[in-house]
């Protein structure tokens, strides 16, 4: 019986899989259809979104932050994903009523789907990262070997943790969606994406270091670009983050599920 | 011939019908402090009580809003029931309303492969099955262009035949053939037959028309505001049912 069971345990995930595949790559076909650059604009985005800021800040502010515009395009890739991510998994149940309604399917799948979608999408950026570091002459430093990995890694689970969350909450509640976009745009302002760190007053630092993404940021930039080893007790403190932030998710996810037909 | 393959066991769904509509947060929260929280009960189907053995092929029948598509959900695993139990012995191909997971921007050669892997079949078995499915829904010519310059009889025609490429134990039908023409219909109710008589499959019928039911089905249950009315020989149900129109 055991035996049978993980056989069919293993086709459901085989299975699963296959969909969320073809989710992405549908969601992928759909981006960028009719345009002439195509999935080029995954990378020429985020470096356009940069040269702007870039522009914009060294000309309003002047912080004296060394490669700036690396500074700038490593923050901001990282919570874009955050951003995108959870943006596309808020409505995703909402939006895949008519199946959800019609076909007995793994509900999870759908905001997984939108999450993963910002991943590829993300590590598509990464080639306009290298671009820019490679521009600067910004060498990373050998712990991006293990860095960059876990960081990916965290993030998505982080991300993932938050889509489940406010998929299944916006099912019932649909305020959800109006008040996350201010709630990322108040995020973005309070984490050091475009300014540095040492800006901000004592008690925001300490504020800082109750914020995933700020952590996420320095870490991604420590091994991007300031050759630094983030060390264990970092890694932890990120990863610990993503991992609460998941089983919440999961847990309001399972818990509520079963009640979304009622309400979609 | 006579093994379950359906075991309905006293099943009863009960909706909540919020009194007024609550759609923010701050309405529902007043609603909670001041614990004016109503809900209507209303209850969609009460105890039906149902064996369907494998082979057979069962027509339902029933007025507009007497509960059959629900009880159709839940058999499909959609819903849940408040009270009872369904149990399954088999695969479902559930033909409730085709082209549930069409995005009509796709052209019909990726809607093919998304619509199978939501049904859950495999890359390969989509792909062993390819030239079947187009020639089923006679697209060939028309596969890569999007699905939205699509008419509505080709869209569910490539639906039906992507939900009909596997061969499933159970076939939900949920009046899945009221679009397309004539001879859609006729293709459509002979590819059922196909799979009933040839392949054993168990069929589950909705239809408004009770000559349909009649002609495709060997027994019937009448569901009439949740509660089940009436059960057995078809020609016997769909009569009493007629009967219900002259009374």
């Amino acid at each position: 019986m055991a035996d049978t069971n993980q056989v069919i345990e293993k086709s459901q995930l085989k299975r699963n899989w296959f969909v969320l595949e073809s989710l992405v790559t549908k969601d992928f076909k759909l981006k960028y259809r009719r345009s002439v650059l195509g999935i080029l604009w995954s990378v020429l985005n985020p470096l356009l979104m940069m040269i702007v800021l870039a522009a914009v800040f060294s000309y309003m502010f002047r912080f004296s932050i060394e490669n700036f515009p690396v500074y700038l395009i490593l923050g901001q890739i990282m919570f874009d994903f955050m951003n995108r991510g959870t943006l596309g998994a808020i409505s995703s149940i909402i939006n895949s009523q008519s199946l959800i309604k019609k076909i007995r399917i793994e509900k999870m799948l759908f905001p997984l789907e939108k999450v993963a979608f910002e991943l590829v999408n993300f590590a598509i950026s990464l080639i306009a990262v290298a671009a820019v570091m490679a521009f600067f002459r910004v060498v990373p430093s050998i712990h991006v070997i293990w860095g960059l990995p876990f960081i990916i890694i965290v993030a998505f689970i982080f991300v993932a943790g938050l889509g489940l969350l406010l998929s299944a909450l916006a099912v019932f509640f649909r305020d959800v969606m109006h008040l996350w976009t201010v709630v990322v745009s108040a995020w973005n302002y309070a984490t050091p994406i475009f300014y540095p760190f040492e800006m901000l007053p004592d008690w925001m630092q300490t504020l800082e270091l109750f914020n995933p993404m700020y952590h996420y940021v320095t870490f991604f930039r420590d091994i991007m670009m300031w050759n630094t080893n983030p060390g264990a007790m970092e890694c932890l403190v990120c990863f610990g983050m993503a991992a609460i932030t998941f089983l919440v998710g999961l847990i309001v996810f399972r818990k509520t599920e079963r009640n979304f037909i009622l309400y979609i | 011939m006579s093994e379950p393959i359906i075991v309905i066991d006293h099943v009863s769904m009960m909706f909540n019908i919020a009194s007024e509509q609550l759609n923010n947060l701050k309405e529902y929260f007043i609603k909670i402090i001041k614990r004016e929280l109503h809900f209507k009960k209303f209850m969609a189907l009460e105890d039906i009580d149902l064996v369907i053995n494998r082979g057979e092929q069962y027509g339902i029948v029933g007025t507009n809003g007497s509960g059959k598509s629900t009880l159709l959900k839940i058999i499909a695993g959609v819903l849940e029931p408040t009270k009872g139990k369904v149990a399954i012995g088999g695969t479902i191909a559930p033909l409730i309303e085709l082209g549930a997971g069409f995005d009509l921007e796709l052209t019909a050669r990726e809607n093919i492969y998304l619509n199978g892997a939501l049904l859950g079949y495999s890359r390969q078995f989509i792909h062993e099955r390819f030239d079947e499915i187009v020639d089923f829904a006679e697209v060939r010519d028309f596969l890569d262009m999007p699905m939205k310059n699509y008419s509505s009889g080709m869209v569910a025609r490539v639906a039906f035949s992507v939900a009909t490429a596997t061969i499933p134990d159970i076939l939900v039908v949920d009046e899945a053939l009221s679009v397309g023409d004539f001879l859609f219909q006729e293709k459509c109710e002979k590819r059922i037959r196909e799979l009933v008589d040839t392949h054993g499959t168990t069929l589950l019928f909705v239809s408004h028309s009770v000559d349909q039911v009649e002609r495709v089905c060997n027994r019937a249950v009448w569901i009439e505001k949740g509660h089940m009315r009436m059960v057995g020989e078809v020609n016997e149900v769909c009569e009493a049912y007629r009967k219900l129109g002259q009374e």
